[in-house]
């Protein structure tokens, strides 16, 4: 093995006989880009780019955030749902939904995952110009497989979380941890490539927007 | 065994008969043109900031580029600290045994595929079989190929070429031999379509417990893996086996984290035509309690250093495999992803394939003049790769060596007529008297180049004809 990579990394250094030995490694950085568009005030941005990928929203006030968890797992039938086990007891106090909590130490069998009505997380960011909510494994987000595998996905957004554009939201995520970037439901362009949402992921993607 | 393109016959050959397939053809216009659209509505939203974007991301690739050998190793030790294992191939084989023995060591016989151009390079699939392994691929295009026996045709979209019907039928009667047969009533609405699949593929995911995938980005400083993709189905690959492999080109590589800041702009508008695609997932070596706990990243050179050493080629290491290029060629349009006999097709794939490959057979040397060099392709590129110049280099390189000596006969040809007024004359009054007689296709050497274009009408008089005639009426 290490032969391999003795030999690549050779022919690497003979193809770049025409660079300069003193050419710094390190390039400077000037990020002569935006850090975002100026398409407009990050929530109604936020929401217009969710309903576009035909996610569904709704902008709750911070007070009345208990009552819209259990409106819309109300509304979604959802009598079971998985949560992370660091997630908000408070944003439960209204549903009679049972909760059944995962962590890393004590994981959800795939199968009772996958019998559950839904899931239900907080997020670490939100990117308000590309509609993309980012989860890093936090305490209220949990293991990757939990916002996978149940088809209905209920994902709390703070105004504190959302940021404008994608260079802000780089800048505010550890790369150390697991991220997922969710832009809408899952969906497929690859018949005739027409989008069709609903693909293996959550086919139903809804987000509070707590103000 | 799944279908190779070895065997199919160099760009000429292959566009003539593609370009009279009509439904291929309606297949790839519709196609084309609904995500031509769709790019230019999210790209023209960004304003001038898509330019420097543009440029961030070539000047970031080229820089990694010239680097490359530093990259590599911090990359390598960035994915080890994070508890990842690391291994080189320099070639096909080489990566092709390493994933094997991998895959073996878990015991598993099974493997869930994410889709990745690497592994369709180096023919992964075809070698696992012949170990005993079964890959599923997941991604629907790739399931659609799989199940047809069929070649990619496209990067992003390897089913483009088929069309809703197509796909039903291969559906119905390819499911049942691979898993979960389709259901019965299927139509060819594609969200039928798409259902059938999910239900063909979830107890696959649920089940597996080794998957392969490629990656988009890997991050050298922290040691992040990236992959793009819009299904679900990266992520349960990625999330749900107890064991990653990764194939990844040694051109794969980013130096930092915020480098991700331009391409996650750039790659989902270049490529769907979306202004981000649906899932994005990243990992930075094994997260205990969290996805697989076992991850190896094969780093794969195959032909890249080749194309690293030419200074001029160097740039087509850039790509990050958008195919905003194939989408707005227009050769690619009217031939399909086929002809190019490579799994990079297009515009990249004219370029790319034959460096990688080493100019090493008649495919490789046509695939250079599968262009008419009108510059669309560089002009959606969102790494600026001059894609143009790289292919008239690659031409003089063909007539530089041993190949194409058709063409330098023709222009020797052309010479002796252009020369001499006289000459000219006669061949044209000759082909102006008999241009009812003319066929569709130039015989002998020039033969190629009509293959794939129509003669235009011979007029009943030349210009040289008409002007003397006029000039003559006029005095």
């Amino acid at each position: 093995m290490s032969t391999s990579r003795e030999r690549v990394l050779a022919r690497v250094r003979a193809a770049l006989t025409d660079v300069p030995a003193d050419e710094p490694v390190v390039r400077p950085v000037e990020r002569p880009y935006a850090d975002s568009h100026g398409m407009g005030a990050a929530l109604e941005v936020l929401e217009d780019r969710l309903r576009d990928y035909k996610a569904l929203v709704r902008r709750v006030p911070a007070d009345r955030l208990a009552e819209e968890v259990a409106a819309a797992l109300e509304r979604r039938g959802a009598s079971t749902v998985a949560v992370p086990d660091g997630i908000d007891a408070d944003w439960f106090s209204r549903t009679e939904a049972v909760r059944r909590p995962d962590s890393r130490d004590r994981p959800l069998e795939l199968r009772e995952l996958d019998s559950v009505d839904g899931v239900v997380t907080a997020c670490a960011v939100a990117i308000a110009e590309t509609g993309t909510i980012v989860l890093d494994g936090g305490p209220d987000q949990g293991r990757r497989a939990i916002t996978l595998v149940p088809d209905y996905h209920l994902c709390v957004v703070r105004a504190d979380q959302v940021v404008d554009g994608v260079p802000q939201g780089v800048r505010r995520l550890d790369p150390a941890r697991p991220l997922t970037w969710i832009s809408g439901p899952s969906a497929t362009s690859d018949i005739e490539l027409n989008r069709v949402e609903g693909v293996h992921g959550p086919r139903t993607l809804e987000v509070l927007l707590v103000e | 065994m799944s279908a190779t393109f070895l065997g199919i016959p160099p760009f000429p050959e292959a566009a003539r008969a593609a370009v009279n397939d009509s439904r291929l053809r309606h297949n790839l216009r519709k196609a084309t043109h609904t995500i031509r659209d769709k790019r230019g509505a999210v790209v023209t939203e960004l304003e001038d900031d898509w330019e420097r974007l543009r440029s961030e991301g070539a000047a970031i690739k080229s820089h990694t580029l010239r680097h490359l050998d530093h990259y590599l190793e911090q990359l390598e030790a960035s994915v080890e600290r994070a508890g990842g294992h690391v291994h080189w191939a320099a070639d096909a084989e080489e990566a092709n045994e390493i994933v094997t023995r991998l895959v073996r060591a878990t015991g598993e016989t099974d493997v869930v595929k994410v889709k990745s151009m690497a592994t369709q390079e180096i023919e992964l699939n075809n070698a696992l079989a012949e170990a005993g392994i079964t890959a599923y691929e997941t991604d629907l295009a790739e399931l659609i190929v799989q199940l047809g026996d069929d070649l990619p045709s496209h990067i992003l979209v390897p089913a483009i070429h088929l069309g809703r019907a197509q796909i039903r039928e291969t559906f119905l009667a390819q499911m049942a031999e691979w898993g979960v047969p389709a259901p019965e009533g299927l139509t060819d609405d594609p969200r039928a379509l798409a259902e059938a699949a999910r239900v063909h593929l979830r107890e696959r995911f649920l089940r597996t417990r080794t998957a392969i995938s490629g990656a988009n980005f890997a991050v050298a400083d922290s040691g992040t893996l990236v992959v793009l993709e819009s299904e679900g189905n990266g992520r349960m690959c990625l999330t749900l086996p107890e064991t990653l492999i990764s194939v990844v080109g040694i051109e794969k590589i980013v130096p930092t984290w915020a480098d991700l800041e331009v391409f996650l702009q750039t790659l989902p508008r270049s490529s769907t035509g979306e202004r981000m695609n649906p899932y994005t997932s990243t990992w930075t070596g094994v997260t205990p309690g969290d996805g697989p706990q076992e991850f190896h990243l094969v780093l794969l050179d195959n032909g890249r250093t080749d194309v690293l050493a030419d200074t001029v080629g160097r740039q087509a290491l850039r790509c990050i495999r958008c195919s905003a290029c194939l989408n707005t060629c227009p050769v690619y349009e009217r031939t399909g992803g086929h002809a190019y006999g490579s799994v990079y097709p297009g515009p990249i794939g004219a370029i790319l394939t034959p460096q990688l490959r080493g100019m090493s057979s008649e495919v490789d040397e046509a695939l250079p003049y599968a262009s008419s060099l009108c510059g669309a392709c560089y002009e959606v590129c969102p790494v600026a790769i001059d894609i143009p110049e790289v292919l008239v280099h690659l031409r003089e390189e063909v007539a530089a060596g041993s190949g194409h000596l058709g063409e330098k006969a023709v222009m020797k040809g052309a010479e002796a007529v252009l020369g001499s007024s006289h000459a000219l004359e006669a061949a044209q009054r000759a082909a102006g008297a008999a241009r009812n007689l003319v066929p569709r296709h130039l015989p002998g050497m020039a033969g190629a180049w009509t293959d794939t274009r129509d003669l235009p009408d011979v007029p009943a008089e030349s210009f040289r004809q008409w002007w003397n005639k006029h000039e003559k009426g006029q005095s």
